[in-house]
C-alpha cells in the first residue's frame, strides 16, 4: 500500500513536467536531407527495438533487455554532431547507440540471440558489445562504470593529441554515482576532449528524477568543477545537434569537457520485466503523441520539406527490410561453439 | 644529569638512516622545539626536533654518516649549568625506549610515509622472544639447481638493488622502449612516490607521462582502463592496494572481463601496482593481502615477486603484456637488496615459479614476503637434518602447478606460507590442486600456514601473532616429515 502511494507520488511529481521539455522555436532548421537522415536513422533503432521487444517476447532474448525507444533523437543528434574518430561509449541501454554508430543490425540482433555471429560471439549480450572499427566502446552493465572508462578514452586522445572527442552517454540514474563527479574533476582538470551526455529520461529504473536527485538539472552536475553545461530538448534531433556541435567543438578545442543534459523520454520499461507502476498510461501516451522524435521529422518531412508520402514509405519499408533482415539472421545464426567458452579470456 | 639524543625512526619500519646534518653545534644552547639536524632515509627527508631544554654537549655521530640504526646515540644533552664536557653517552638516564619515543619528533606523515615500515627493532615484545622477526632480507646463498636462474645467461654480471630500484628501472626501461606506456597514480609524479617507486620518472618522462592523480582511485582506475582500451599502456599505481578496493570494480568488471564480453575485440594492456598486504603497524584497514581476492578472478594475471630481480624482470612482463596484470608489491621488500642482472632487457617470465632452494624433504610454497619465513625455516630446517625445497611462486596467476606438482612428487610432502587469510587462500588452492595432480604421491597431510583468521590487530604483540611466523613454518615442516 505504501509502496503504491509511493509510486503514484512520484508519478504525480513527474506528470506536472510531462510537457516537451523545450519549445525549439529558435533551433536551426534542418535541411531536406539532414532530415530524411534523421529520419531513416531513428527510425531504424525504433524499429530494431521493437523487434527485439518481440524476440524478446518469444523467449530469443534472454536475460535483461532495455529498449531505447523514445530516446532515439539524442544518439543521432549527437552522431551527426560527431566526426570519424571520435569514440562513443555508453551505459546498458545501448543498441540504439550501435546503430547509430554504423555497427551492423545483424551483429547486434545475433548477439542479443546470443549467437556465434553476433558483435561478442555470443558472450556479451545485449550489455556488452563494441566495435573497435566503428569506435564504439560498450555497452557497460555496471551503472556509471562507463563515465570514468570515457574520461580514460578522452584521457587517451589527449595523450595521442589526435583530436578525437569521447562522448561518454549516461542516464539520470548513473548521474548520482560517485565515480561520475571523480571522473567530471578529472576531465575538467586536464582539460580532456570529453563530451559527458546525460540522457535523462526520468526514471532510474523505477524512481523518478525527483525521488533521487536533489539537484535535478543535470547540467548543473558539472558546476562546482566549472565545467559548462546545459539542457537540451532531447526530443528534437535538431536542438540536439545544435548543442552537440557546440559541445564538441569546445572539447576538441582543448577547452575540455562539456555537459549536456539531454531531457528525454522512454517509453518502455526501464527493462523488459519492467511492469511500469511508477507512472502512467496516460504519461507515456502524452509524451508519445506531442514530443515523440520521429514523428516530429515525419511531419516535417510531409510538411515543410514537400516530400511525397512514397518516398516517406519507401524509407519505411527499406527499414522494416533491414531490421527483419537482422532478426531472420539472429534466428537462424547457430549458437556459438562449445569450444567459444575458453576463448578470449587472455590474449 | 645528561641525557642521550638518539636516532629517531621516521616511520614505523624504519631500521637505518643517514645523519645528513647538524643545525646545531657542540656547546648551543637548545629548546625543546629546536631543529637538531636533518635525517635522510630512502624515502624521505626529516628533521630532528628537540624535545628537552640544555645545551648540546657532544656530538656522537657526524654530519653525512650513513646506516645510522635507529636509536643509536647520535649526541648528548646536558642539563643547563652541567658542565658540557664532563657528560659521556650512555652514562645518561636514557633508555633506549624512553628516550625513542622522546626524540621522534617528526610526526611521520602516515599516508604517504609511514604505513609501512617495520617496527624499530627495539620494539619487540615477550611474544617475539622464541622466533626472530621474519623481516631482514635472506640472503640469497644456495641458488643450487635454480631452473629459473635459466633467466639470466650465465657470466652475466649481477648488480645489487633494493625492489624499489628495480621497480623504478622496470618502469623508466619500458618507457624508453615505448611511448605508449605512462604511469599514473596518487602522488607518483612531483612527491615522486609515497614510497619513492617512481623516483625521478617525471624528470625524465615529463608530466604528461607520469601523471599525478586527484585521490580517486575508483575514478583514476576507470581512466586508466578506458585509455588501455584505445590501446594505451597504463601502469596505474595505487598508494596501497587497501584503497583499490573503492576501484575494484574497474580492475574487475571493466579490466578483466571485457576481453571475453567483447568477443575477443576489447583487450585491455595495463598494470594496476603498488604495495599489498600487512606493513608494520599499520592496523585492519592498510594491511589487506588481496592475492587470493586477484588471484579468483578469469582475465586478471597476478604477480606478486619477492627478490628485485623477479620484481624488474616480471615488471617489465608485465608492461608489456596484452592484458591486466595486478602487480601485488610489498612494502617491506622495497627497502631489501637482491642481485640483479646487469642487462639491457631482462625480463621473466609471467606465470613461472622459481625453486629458490633445493630440497629433497619437504616443499615449502610460498610467494612474495612468504619467501623470508620459508628460507629461514629452511636455513633452521636443515641445521635439524631437513632439506626443505623452497618454491617461490611469483605469479599467483596463471598459477605454475607444474613446478609445485614435480616438486612434491620428490619431496612427498608440502607446506604453504602465505600472510594472507587461510579460508579460500592460496594456500587452499595449491591443496585441492595437490590432492588431483599428486594425490599418490603425498606422504601427508599438505599444510597452511597462513595470517590468522582476523582483521590485523595494531598492538605490536598482537600483529606478531596474527601474522605467519618461522616458527610455524618450521613446526609444520616437522610434522609433514613426521619428526
Amino acid at each position: 500500500m505504501e509502496a503504491a502511494k509511493e509510486a503514484r507520488r512520484g508519478s504525480d511529481e513527474t506528470r506536472e513536467k510531462a510537457a516537451p521539455p523545450h519549445t525549439a522555436s529558435n533551433v536551426p532548421a534542418f535541411s531536406r536531407d539532414e532530415d530524411l537522415h534523421a529520419y531513416r536513422e531513428m527510425l531504424l533503432i525504433r524499429r530494431f527495438e521493437e523487434k527485439a521487444g518481440q524476440l524478446y517476447g518469444m523467449g530469443l532474448i534472454g536475460g535483461f533487455c532495455h529498449l531505447y525507444i523514445g530516446q532515439e533523437a539524442v544518439v543521432i543528434g549527437v552522431q551527426m554532431a560527431s566526426k570519424d574518430g571520435d569514440q562513443v561509449i555508453t551505459g546498458y541501454r545501448d543498441h540504439g547507440h550501435m546503430l547509430a554508430c554504423g555497427m551492423d543490425p545483424k551483429g547486434v540482433m545475433a548477439e542479443l540471440t546470443g549467437r556465434r555471429g553476433g558483435y561478442s560471439r555470443g558472450k556479451g549480450g545485449s550489455m556488452h558489445m563494441f566495435s573497435r572499427e566503428k569506435n564504439f566502446y560498450g555497452g557497460h552493465g555496471i551503472v556509471g562504470a562507463q563515465v570514468s572508462l570515457g574520461t580514460g578514452i578522452g584521457f587517451a586522445n589527449k595523450y595521442r593529441g589526435d583530436g578525437a572527442v569521447s562522448l561518454t552517454y549516461m542516464g539520470d540514474g548513473a548521474a548520482n554515482q560517485g565515480q561520475v563527479y571523480e571522473s567530471f574533476n578529472m576531465a575538467q582538470l586536464w582539460k580532456l576532449p570529453v563530451v559527458y551526455v546525460i540522457e535523462n529520461n526520468r526514471y532510474a529504473m523505477g524512481t523518478s528524477v525527483s525521488r533521487a536527485s536533489a539537484q535535478t538539472d543535470f547540467s548543473k552536475r558539472g558546476v562546482s568543477f566549472g565545467i559548462p553545461g546545459e539542457q537540451v530538448d532531447g526530443m528534437d534531433v535538431r536542438a540536439v545537434r545544435e548543442a552537440a556541435t557546440r559541445a564538441i567543438a569546445h572539447a576538441r578545442d582543448g577547452e575540455g569537457p562539456y555537459i549536456l543534459e539531454m531531457q528525454t523520454y522512454r517509453y518502455r520499461g526501464h527493462s523488459m520485466s519492467d511492469p511500469a507502476k511508477y507512472r502512467t498510461k496516460d504519461e507515456v501516451a502524452r509524451m508519445r503523441e506531442e514530443s515523440d522524435p520521429i514523428e516530429q521529422v515525419r511531419k516535417r518531412l510531409l510538411g515543410a520539406h514537400t516530400v511525397p508520402e512514397d518516398e516517406i514509405k519507401a524509407v519505411d519499408a527499406k527499414v522494416r527490410e533491414i531490421v527483419n533482415e537482422s532478426a531472420e539472421f539472429a534466428t537462424n545464426d547457430p549458437e556459438p561453439d562449445p569450444s567459444e567458452l575458453w576463448t578470449d579470456i587472455l590474449l | 644529569m645528561a641525557t642521550d639524543i638518539l636516532m629517531p625512526a621516521l616511520s614505523p619500519t624504519m631500521e637505518q638512516g643517514k645523519l645528513a646534518k647538524w643545525l646545531k653545534k657542540e656547546g648551543d644552547p637548545v629548546k625543546a622545539g629546536d631543529i637538531l639536524a636533518e635525517i635522510e632515509t630512502d624515502k624521505a627527508t626529516m628533521e630532528v626536533e628537540a624535545v628537552d631544554e640544555g645545551v648540546l654537549a657532544k656530538i656522537l655521530v657526524a654530519d653525512g654518516t650513513d646506516n645510522v640504526a635507529v636509536n643509536t646515540p647520535i649526541a648528548v644533552l646536558a642539563e643547563e649549568g652541567e658542565d658540557p664536557k664532563g657528560v659521556q653517552a650512555g652514562g645518561s638516564k636514557a633508555n633506549g625506549k624512553d628516550k625513542q619515543e622522546g626524540q621522534t619528533a617528526p610526526a611521520p606523515d602516515m599516508h604517504a610515509e609511514g604505513q609501512a615500515e617495520r617496527p624499530a627493532p627495539d620494539a619487540k615484545t615477550e611474544a617475539d622472544t622464541p622466533v626472530e622477526t621474519p623481516a631482514s632480507p635472506a640472503v640469497i646463498t644456495n641458488r643450487s639447481d635454480d631452473r629459473a636462474m635459466a633467466e639470466i645467461p650465465e657470466g652475466t654480471e649481477m648488480v645489487t638493488q633494493t625492489v624499489r630500484e628495480a621497480l623504478r628501472d622496470a618502469m623508466a626501461e619500458e618507457m624508453r622502449r615505448d611511448d605508449t606506456v605512462f604511469v599514473m597514480g596518487e602522488e607518483v609524479a612531483e612527491y615522486q612516490g609515497a614510497y619513492k617507486i617512481t623516483q625521478g620518472l617525471l624528470q625524465e618522462f615529463g608530466p604528461k607521462r607520469v601523471v599525478d592523480t586527484p585521490i580517486t582511485e575508483h575514478g583514476f582506475a576507470g581512466v586508466g582502463v578506458g585509455a588501455a582500451f584505445t590501446g594505451l599502456r597504463p601502469i596505474v599505481e595505487f598508494m596501497t592496494f587497501n584503497f583499490a578496493m573503492q576501484a575494484i570494480d574497474q580492475i574487475i568488471n571493466s579490466a578483466a572481463k571485457t576481453l571475453y564480453m567483447s568477443g575477443g575485440q576489447l583487450g585491455c594492456p595495463i598494470v594496476f601496482r603498488g604495495p599489498n598486504g600487512a606493513a608494520a603497524r599499520v592496523g585492519a584497514q592498510h594491511s589487506h593481502d588481496y592475492a587470493a581476492w586477484y588471484s579468483n578472478v578469469p582475465g586478471l594475471k597476478v604477480v606478486m615477486p619477492y627478490t628485485a630481480s623477479d620484481a624488474k624482470g616480471l615488471l617489465k612482463s608485465a608492461i608489456r603484456d596484452p592484458n591486466p596484470v595486478v602487480f601485488l608489491e610489498n612494502e617491506i621488500l622495497y627497502g631489501q637488496s637482491f642481485p640483479v642482472p646487469k642487462l639491457d632487457d631482462f625480463t621473466v617470465p609471467i606465470g613461472k615459479a622459481k625453486v629458490h632452494r633445493a630440497g629433497k624433504d619437504v616443499t615449502i610454497v610460498t610467494f612474495g614476503i612468504g619467501m623470508t619465513y620459508a628460507l629461514k625455516a629452511a636455513h633452521e630446517l636443515a641445521e635439524a637434518g631437513i632439506e626443505a625445497e623452497v618454491i617461490d611462486l611469483r605469479t599467483i596467476r596463471p598459477m605454475d602447478s607444474e613446478t609445485v606438482v614435480a616438486s612434491v612428487k620428490k619431496t612427498g610432502r608440502c607446506v604453504t606460507v602465505e600472510e594472507g587469510f587461510p579460508q579460500s587462500g592460496i594456500g587452499a588452492e595449491i591443496a585441492a590442486r595437490l590432492m588431483v595432480d599428486a594425490f599418490d604421491y603425498l606422504d601427508a597431510p599438505v599444510l597452511r600456514i597462513t595470517g590468522k583468521d582476523v582483521p590485523m590487530p595494531y598492538a605490536a604483540n598482537l600483529e606478531k601473532l596474527a601474522l605467519p611466523n618461522v616458527a610455524e613454518v618450521i613446526a609444520a615442516a616437522k610434522a609433514v616429515c613426521y619428526r
